[in-house]
């Protein structure tokens, strides 16, 4: 995770609070190649939240709709006319279902990362903390989880939250509670790393020879500076979020189409079209996944190689840039090789 | 986590006592410690499968309730010991995977132990072709994007790696089987070989169930081909996954070392820039991928059963699916708690090599 403990760049104070926020101070310092991946990024993402909260507009039928007033929908009719995208065999509209898909995702990569965060975050201070047994056992335990593919760690939680339970949000829950619980190893480690460094601060010192209790010294002094790198491993982890969804929705722990749409659930369908030629039912929700992942990796991969100033770009001098250190060896990959 | 590569210490005259004392008897210490901590990784595994999957519930219930009147059902649960406390069970359970006994699957009734050494091979050829796949495709290029850093090339291939994360292995699997298999019909579309190919592997004596070997040793060169043939799409599907990360830690490395000493010195002496590349800077940056493989295990075997799902690649993932479906947990439980295992395993072997290969590693 040492991709996490670079320090976030401080902005200038004097600038005006909008140049100082996040994205846009990263936006501002990117040039070349890595401005226009991150803004790159920004667009996709900035899409795919919009068709999340305007699907319900745009969407031509709803998720689950199988007719109109012009009759039933055609099955497995190719993209054109009435279905820009096509349908399905069950006869739903693809377009719809991909714009659908968008909600569905977006609830679970908020609840998903929320979770993680809370849960993740307290585990961390206070391990971090207290120290001595229940650290080495949470640090045992959570590398355990974490050396473990996540997947199947996420499957056997959908077992026991959803057993195959099929209601938006009851589906919904269960995904992102699976997801949860692959991610909550991440958080702990940084943020316990993060609170062991702190707690050696002096300003934690001064703060228990004033008298602090250990819940003020976690809450108020520690808590804000070991939280700085979150919204990195935020965005990182988002991305990964719509994977793991995909794929339990893929392996059939997802949501029933009647109750929502889901991308995952509808590639698995698909997958039996592909042999007869049927291709609009898995490329466009597959694509869907693709651009989602793709704009919220982008994002955060732009915004983690500026807050290395080893990564950064900078305007070209004459000739080539002196290599970067070897001990970088690729910021994030640590983050990147847990993907699935 | 602690392998990755780093910058070299600077007290490399080995003078210091300290540093003599680790050096000498590091290595064997550092390996049994670490041998020492697969078995609490497993336990820990095996506790949380094993409490999370009972908590709501008894196996029998799951896969046969509404099929069975309640009377039998109660009779079969307790037949199988499953009304007795839950911590009973699990100590039961503990003593017999120390056995090797992983019980017997609800759905087909078959010994778990038989099951996953029948589709564990299938398995184990995916996870070899596909890291193939991967190596041959992430570190040339690799190279080739730190050689031309900050150009096209470059940016390209940095989009190519994003690109192979982002696309989840089943939609990739999907995309080759459209492109291959329906519209070009150049491969065929699923499983692991023809069905004559199949029976003619499978009625070898003692086979090893990986078919390209087991082709091999009969000299069935009919059947060598055709395994080949199949093989081809999942092995680049899985394996893009994990080419896009080698890609990027190769590119990384590779730059890092460009930048040394003796690579400058190469360069005053007149060596071209490609074979500086290819030669000099291009084996120290292999190191770190030795590490990143261990974790890659993991990811890989969490690709492979999407991998298997798609292609109906018969191995343990396309198990482990139909046993999802068919609420099996016995038999869930008895796969994952297998991959835990080699998850482990495989994670000691590269901190082991990462350790002979770098003596830093060892502390």
């Amino acid at each position: 995770m040492s991709a996490t403990e670079v320090p976030v760049p401080v902005a200038n104070p004097r600038e005006s609070l909008l140049l100082r926020l996040p994205v846009v101070s990263h936006v501002r310092q990117s040039v070349g190649l890595q401005r226009g991946m991150l803004l790159m990024g920004l667009v996709l993402t900035g899409v795919f939240l919009l068709t999340a909260l305007l699907a319900p507009v745009i969407a031509p039928y709803g998720f689950a709709q199988l007719s109109d007033a012009g009759g039933n929908f055609p099955a497995q009719q190719a993209p054109g006319g009435k279905h820009p995208l096509g349908t399905t065999v069950g006869g739903y509209d693809v377009l719809s279902r991909v714009m659908w898909g968008t909600q569905t995702a977006l609830l679970v990569i908020v609840i998903a990362v929320v979770l993680s965060i809370f849960a993740g975050v307290i585990l961390g201070l206070v391990s971090g903390y207290i120290g001595g047994w229940l650290d080495r056992i949470l640090v045992v335990v959570a590398d355990a989880i974490y050396a473990f593919p996540s997947l199947l760690l996420a499957i056997v939680m959908a077992i026991v939250i959803s057993g195959g339970q099929s209601s938006l949000f009851g589906g919904v829950f269960a995904a992102a509670i699976s997801i949860t619980v692959v991610f909550i190893p991440q958080y702990f480690r940084v943020i316990r790393a993060e609170t062991i460094r702190l707690k050696a601060e002096p300003f934690v010192e001064s703060a228990k020879v004033v008298g602090a209790s250990n819940l003020r010294i976690i809450t108020r002094h520690i808590y804000r500076n070991a939280t700085r790198t979150l919204p990195l491993i935020f965005t990182l982890n988002a991305s990964e979020a719509i994977l793991t969804l995909a794929a339990l929705g893929f392996l059939g722990f997802g949501i029933e189409p009647s109750s929502a749409s889901e991308w995952g659930f509808d590639l698995s369908k698909a997958l039996a079209d592909t042999t007869s030629g049927i291709w609009w039912t898995g490329v466009f929700p597959g694509l869907a996944i693709v651009w989602v992942v793709l704009g919220l990796t982008l994002v955060g991969e732009s915004i983690n190689d500026l807050n290395d100033p080893r990564l950064r770009g900078r305007k070209r001098t004459k000739r080539r840039v002196p290599a970067a250190p070897a001990a970088n060896a690729a910021p994030g990959a640590d983050h990147e090789s847990r993907n699935q | 986590m602690t392998t990755l590569i780093e910058a070299p210490p600077e007290d490399s005259d080995g003078l210091l006592p300290a540093k003599k004392k680790s050096s000498g008897g590091g290595l064997g210490q550092y390996i049994l410690i670490r041998f020492l901590l697969i078995f609490p990784t497993i336990l820990i595994l095996v506790t949380m499968v094993f409490f999370l999957m009972r908590i709501t519930g008894d196996p029998i219930t799951a896969a046969m309730g509404g099929r069975l009147p309640p009377n039998q059902l109660q009779q079969r649960i307790t037949a199988a010991g499953y009304d007795r406390p839950l911590i009973v069970q699990y100590f039961e359970y503990l003593g017999q995977l120390v056995t090797g006994n992983f019980g017997t699957t609800l759905s087909d009734n078959r010994k778990v132990t038989e099951m996953l050494t029948t589709y564990g091979s299938a398995t184990l050829e995916l996870s070899i072709n596909a890291l193939i796949v991967a190596l041959l495709v992430g570190i040339p290029l690799g190279m080739l994007a730190a050689h031309r850093r900050d150009h096209v090339p470059d940016a390209v291939l940095r989009i190519f790696a994003i690109l192979c994360y982002a696309t989840p292995v089943f939609f990739a699997g999907l995309l080759l089987k459209l492109t291959f298999s329906v519209w070009l019909g150049w491969l065929p579309v699923a499983g692991r070989a023809r069905t004559s190919t199949e029976l003619a592997l499978t009625s070898l004596e003692a086979p090893t169930g990986i078919y390209w070997l087991d082709s091999l040793r009969s000299g069935n060169m009919a059947a060598l081909g055709d395994v080949t043939a199949h093989a081809v799409l999942p092995a680049v599907a899985l394996g893009l996954l994990t080419a896009g990360i080698f890609l990027r830690l190769v590119r990384t490395n590779v730059i890092g070392t460009l930048g040394k000493d003796y690579v400058e010195a190469g360069r005053s002496r007149g060596v071209s820039e490609f074979r500086l590349v290819t030669k000099h800077a291009y084996k120290p940056a292999l190191i770190p991928i030795i590490t990143v493989m261990g974790l890659q295990i993991a990811v890989m075997l969490g690709g492979a059963v999407l991998t298997e799902k798609t292609f109906e690649w018969k191995g343990l993932g396309f198990q482990l699916a139909t046993y999802l479906t068919a609420r099996d947990y016995v038999a869930v439980q008895g796969i994952v708690v297998l991959l835990a295992v080699i998850v482990a395993t495989t994670n000691f072997i590269v901190d082991v090599i990462a350790a002979l290969i770098d003596p830093r590693v060892r502390y």
